[in-house]
């Protein structure tokens, strides 16, 4: 706000436009290096040398396209990105769906909300390992859920998702929207509390009904909460690693492989670093094509509003 | 009071001076391996002034490995590592970051009490010599619960064939023939005794030590892949992941047999069965009598604290030493890498294994010959040919084929 109130005043003193609050920028300097030198440098470095043939050291003496070529011939790298573009539609969906529904139902001013809160954002305490691990339990058919409910007399029940290789990808995405969503539930809560209360009381003195409000004004009026949600969900999908090691490590067979391990493990399991660079480029690459047109919509957009 | 507390404090710091910590990491976490890695802990804390950290890294060699790595090339040195005998050290030792421990080889004669002598090999670059051996383990053994084919009414196998004919029975009553944990490297394990049994040594060595794939495209192969495609099928109801917990269906008698490494008999004797009388052990699956010796070094990795550095040479020191060697290879159910050792209370088992090294029946590992990422890429596809029973043993030959073709 007491942006655009100062904005006038660089047209008279158009000189000192970079001095203009300058212990704000150079208090920012270290954080503007840090982004520099270690996001984009380390980017750039990691994409150099993945035209290289480096194998467990970096080795910049010869220059292909090798390592690319090689990529998309890998089985285990296709299953990878197969599997993160359903385990990333599915979890985004979920989260959001169920995020929201859980913050709504809390909103809703019910007795004890506390209590509820806690419960549903605990997971978001777990480690994605343990999540992993009690989830691999959970769905073991001999001890978990399968037997337990088999015990107590429904002798068909089965629920056996992380021995079979099509649905393998599913028992992880359960341990993941188990994880993710209390967090996702406490932003939109957040949003929610934000609202003006007149706004409601409007809505109801025109006779609008809850859900429709909720649909046509209290959603569009989260937008950015749905922005923060949707960037915190979609960081957690592509970094997904730890919660496939513990659930399955990647198996049955390849079948719950995802990109980040195929990195890893190339980088230094199998001591080819410019396999796994690539790999990581093409990660990259994959967030840039959704980030750039997005960023400029958003920003690009705004700027000609105004 | 305060005084006086200060000053027994100040005097401990200064008698342990000389004693340094040292971070040692394993992936020896299953119990077998855990009461070995305490003899060689319980052998360095009482035996030298320092104290060892254990660093122990759960999961397989698989998740370990690239752990250490990362931390070696991050510049956050352990004092020491196990890692497999094989080309996993080989560029770290070309970059200077692994400790040369020659002067100490040599004061300890290891050229002249190693056996067998390719052991020192991988420890080698250039005559420098880089890292302790510390045991031999084999990984063409199969392992038979005698009751399990008793309740089936079959007679124990004394070879594969026997094994398979005998799979039938064992379903019918209700067992999992073959006990198979789910990581990758187990299904490949299985799959190199097998071509190891069923190829035959000199096939096996055209296509694993001289990478010759028009071999490996050939019909002796074609058979080892349709026998594994039959076994695939005898494990397809063992869902465990890590191997001892597929060692424990074997040892509670709910699976026939597992094919692992001769690492599985420490779990045999944990659980207080006996060879020869609760379990059988065949070497080479009762086929060929040899064995690859891969197994354990321990390396160490260069550090700029003088005081980590003599630890480090006192830990090497320690490894190779009789009683050392004896007590950890006992609890571990590996061989000795000494031959001058008194072996006289290993078990049946480990007295085969004995009996083929000293008849000259060492073969030369695959891991010494295939670089990590050659071996990655067998991995990818073995577990994958073994999870999905859709994958034709034709397909998966093909392309194990294109494997060796490239491997280098």
């Amino acid at each position: 706000m007491s942006d655009s109130l100062q904005q006038p005043a660089p047209l008279t003193q158009r000189p000192s436009r970079w001095l203009h609050n300058l212990s704000a920028k150079l208090a920012s300097l270290p954080m503007v290096l840090t982004a520099l030198v270690v996001f984009v440098g380390c980017t750039v470095w990691t994409v150099f040398y993945s035209f290289t043939n480096s194998r467990l050291l970096p080795d910049a003496s010869k220059f292909s396209l090798k390592q690319y070529e090689y990529l998309w011939t890998q089985r285990r790298w296709l299953i990878s990105i197969e599997n993160l573009a359903v385990y990333g539609a599915l979890s985004l969906i979920f989260s959001l769906v169920i995020g929201f529904f859980l913050a709504a139902l809390l909103d809703r001013k019910i007795r004890g909300e506390a209590i509820f809160r806690t419960i549903f954002l605990y997971p978001f305490a777990l480690s994605f390992i343990i999540t992993g691990l009690a989830w691999q339990w959970l769905l073991n058919p001999d001890f978990g859920i399968q037997a337990n409910i088999r015990a107590l007399g429904w002798e068909s029940f089965s629920l056996d998702p992380l021995n079979n290789p099509d649905l393998v990808i599913y028992g992880i995405l359960i341990a993941g929207v188990w994880q993710g969503t209390g967090l996702i539930m406490c932003i939109m809560l957040a949003g929610l509390r934000g609202i003006d209360e007149d706004i409601w009381k409007a809505a109801r003195v025109d006779g609008i009904s809850t859900v429709k409000t909720y649909l046509k004004i209290i959603i569009p009026m989260l937008r950015p909460v749905f922005i923060t949600a949707l960037v915190l969900i979609s960081a957690g999908i592509i970094k997904v690693y730890d919660l496939v090691v513990a659930q399955t490590s990647g198996g049955p067979g390849l079948s719950s492989q995802v990109p980040a391990m195929y990195v890893f493990d190339k980088m230094f399991k199998d001591q080819n670093l410019a396999q796994g660079f690539a790999a990581s480029t093409m990660m990259l690459v994959s967030v840039m094509i959704v980030l750039i047109p997005w960023a400029y919509l958003e920003f690009g957009g705004k700027k000609h509003a105004r | 009071m305060k005084i006086n507390a200060l000053i027994a404090a100040l005097v401990l710091a200064c008698s342990t001076a000389n004693a340094t910590d040292l971070e040692v990491t394993h992936w020896w976490t299953s119990g077998g391996e855990a009461v070995a890695v305490k003899k060689l802990s319980e052998a360095f804390t009482s035996k030298t002034p320092h104290k060892w950290v254990d660093g122990a890294i759960a999961g397989s060699g698989n998740t370990a490995t690239p752990i250490i790595m990362s931390r070696i090339l991050g510049g956050d040195p352990m004092g020491a590592t196990q890692l497999k005998h094989g080309r996993d050290a080989e560029e770290l030792i070309k970059a200077g970051l692994l400790l040369d421990l020659t002067d100490i080889a040599e004061e300890q004669g290891w050229k002249k009490v190693i056996n067998p002598p390719q052991i020192l090999d991988t420890c080698t670059i250039n005559g420098r010599i880089y890292c302790a051996p510390l045991n031999i383990h084999s990984a063409q053994w199969i392992w038979l619960s005698r009751k399990a084919f008793d309740d089936a009414g079959v007679k124990v196998p004394t070879n594969w064939d026997e094994f398979v004919a005998a799979a039938p029975a064992l379903e019918k009553a209700g067992k999992v023939p073959l006990a198979m944990g789910q990581q990758s490297w187990q299904s490949t394990l299985a799959f190199n005794a097998m071509s190891l049994a069923i190829a035959g040594v000199d096939v096996w060595k055209a296509v694993n030590l001289e990478k010759k794939a028009d071999v490996a495209r050939g019909s002796e192969y074609k058979k080892v892949f349709e026998a594994a495609a039959a076994a695939r099928s005898l494990s397809k109801n063992s869902k465990v992941q890590d191997w001892n917990q597929a060692t424990n269906m074997v040892i509670n008698d709910q699976a026939g047999g597992q094919i692992m490494g001769d690492w599985a008999q420490g779990e045999f004797q944990i659980a207080g069965k006996v060879a020869g009388k609760d379990y059988d052990c065949l070497p080479g699956l009762g086929v060929h009598e040899v064995l690859d010796t891969g197994g354990d070094g321990i390396y160490f990795p260069v550090n700029k604290n003088p005081d980590i550095t003599a630890a480090q040479k006192d830990l090497a020191r320690l490894l190779l030493t009789p009683e050392v060697q004896v007590s950890f290879n006992l609890a571990k159910g590996s061989l000795p890498v000494r031959g001058d050792v008194d072996l006289a209370s290993a078990n049946e088992c480990m007295k085969k294994g004995l009996a083929i090294l000293a008849k000259g029946g060492a073969i030369t590992s695959s891991n010494l010959s295939f670089t990590p990422d050659t071996i990655g890429q067998i991995e990818d596809l073995i577990v994958e040919f073994w999870a999905d029973p859709n994958y034709s043993a034709a397909d998966a030959q093909k392309a194990y084929a294109a494997i060796i073709e490239k491997a280098d």
